[in-house]
């Protein structure tokens, strides 16, 4: 193994991660500002997405911190939005698995949503790559995103600052992932799978925890393995 | 809201728990070969459970206390369009962000 493969593995990783800055940035402004405003000290603020690193669960916890939902209510509900990255997790293994423990273990601690799609999204476009390129992508997407996390929620900590809703920075998440389902809907299979999980998730909605986001993926999940076994659809 | 120990065992139980999550399959699989069922279901994990997560968020914004909302419908059917037709995530962003601020500060 070249170490060069590995450093145009990461760089070219840099380069497709790139373009989540412009929203990793002003989630990450939104959540610090929105923590303080909630009466959250900025060491409080960075302590959740350092530890946490997870935008929608951290939203999550505040919102209910703010209610001042029973402590027990507040970590199950964040871990059941949580949830999905188990199965990011088990998606991801059959390209990172074979890595030695340290680094999967570098790897599932940056297990968002983006450093996700994004490396998968490559993995399958670009089957022939080593399992060391492939990590060396991953960290290469993750250096964008990750880092700029922190820094962003530094940021918006400090600045503490109201940002009028009326510049609509509530949507920078759902724009975020709307912008990665399109280049997800490759076959007719993935487009099955993305139409059911809608339909359930909507229809679910009212189930408490976030549970209905759970029945919709496993749903989505199951309508997609259906659809790529019945209509012999090649993956 | 709340005091600082309350604070903190959310945030070092969510972390645990996030990262025992994120670790389940990476770390205790390894690189064991699983079964050909569980991998065609998990070809679909990104495509079922994003969809699912957006849905409500597009159809019913917090911020607007579950109201649907012109500026945010439109905004989302523009990025998903452009994802859609060009497989390009930055310009699907470009394209919503600029719809989203443009009809805000209009409307």
């Amino acid at each position: 193994m070249a170490a060069g493969t590995a450093m145009s593995s990461y760089w070219r990783g840099v380069r497709d991660g790139l373009p989540f800055l412009a929203v990793v940035g002003p989630f990450a402004m939104l959540f610090g500002v929105l923590a303080t405003e909630a009466g959250l000290a900025v060491h409080e603020t960075m302590g959740f997405s350092i530890v946490v690193i997870a935008g929608a669960a951290q939203f999550t916890a505040l919102q209910l911190l703010n209610e001042n939902a029973p402590t027990l209510v507040v970590i199950a509900s964040a871990l059941a939005v949580n949830l999905r990255m188990a199965m990011y997790s088990a998606s991801i293994t059959p390209h990172l698995g074979p890595l030695p423990l340290w680094k999967r273990g570098i790897a599932a601690y940056f297990l968002v949503d983006q450093t996700y799609a994004q490396s998968v999204l490559d993995y399958e476009r670009n089957p022939d790559q080593t399992t060391s390129e492939k990590f060396a992508y991953f960290l290469g997407v993750m250096s964008p995103i990750c880092p700029p996390w922190y820094l962003f929620t530094f940021i918006g900590a400090v600045l503490g600052e109201r940002i009028p809703p009326s510049l609509g920075l509530d949507f920078a998440l759902p724009i975020a992932f709307l912008a990665m389902i399109g280049p997800m809907l490759r076959t007719p299979a993935h487009r099955i799978a993305a139409l059911v999980s809608v339909i359930l998730a909507l229809a679910f909605a009212w189930l408490p925890f976030n549970m209905g986001l759970l029945v919709a993926g496993l749903g989505g999940m199951i309508a997609g393995a259906q659809a790529e076994t019945r209509l012999g659809i090649k993956p | 809201m709340t005091d600082t120990t309350e604070l903190w065992t959310v945030i070092i139980a969510l972390g645990l728990g996030s990262f025992g999550l994120r670790f389940a399959f990476l770390g205790l699989v390894g690189d064991r070969a699983m079964p050909e069922w569980l991998l065609r279901h998990l070809r679909y994990t990104a495509v079922a459970v994003i969809p699912a997560l957006v849905a409500p968020l597009v159809l019913w914004p917090t911020v607007t206390g579950g109201e649907p909302d012109a500026t945010r419908l439109a905004a989302a059917a523009a990025t998903f369009a452009v994802g859609y037709l060009t497989k390009n995530v930055f310009a699907a962003m470009g394209v919503g962000a600029t719809v989203l601020v443009s009809l805000s500060l209009l409307l």
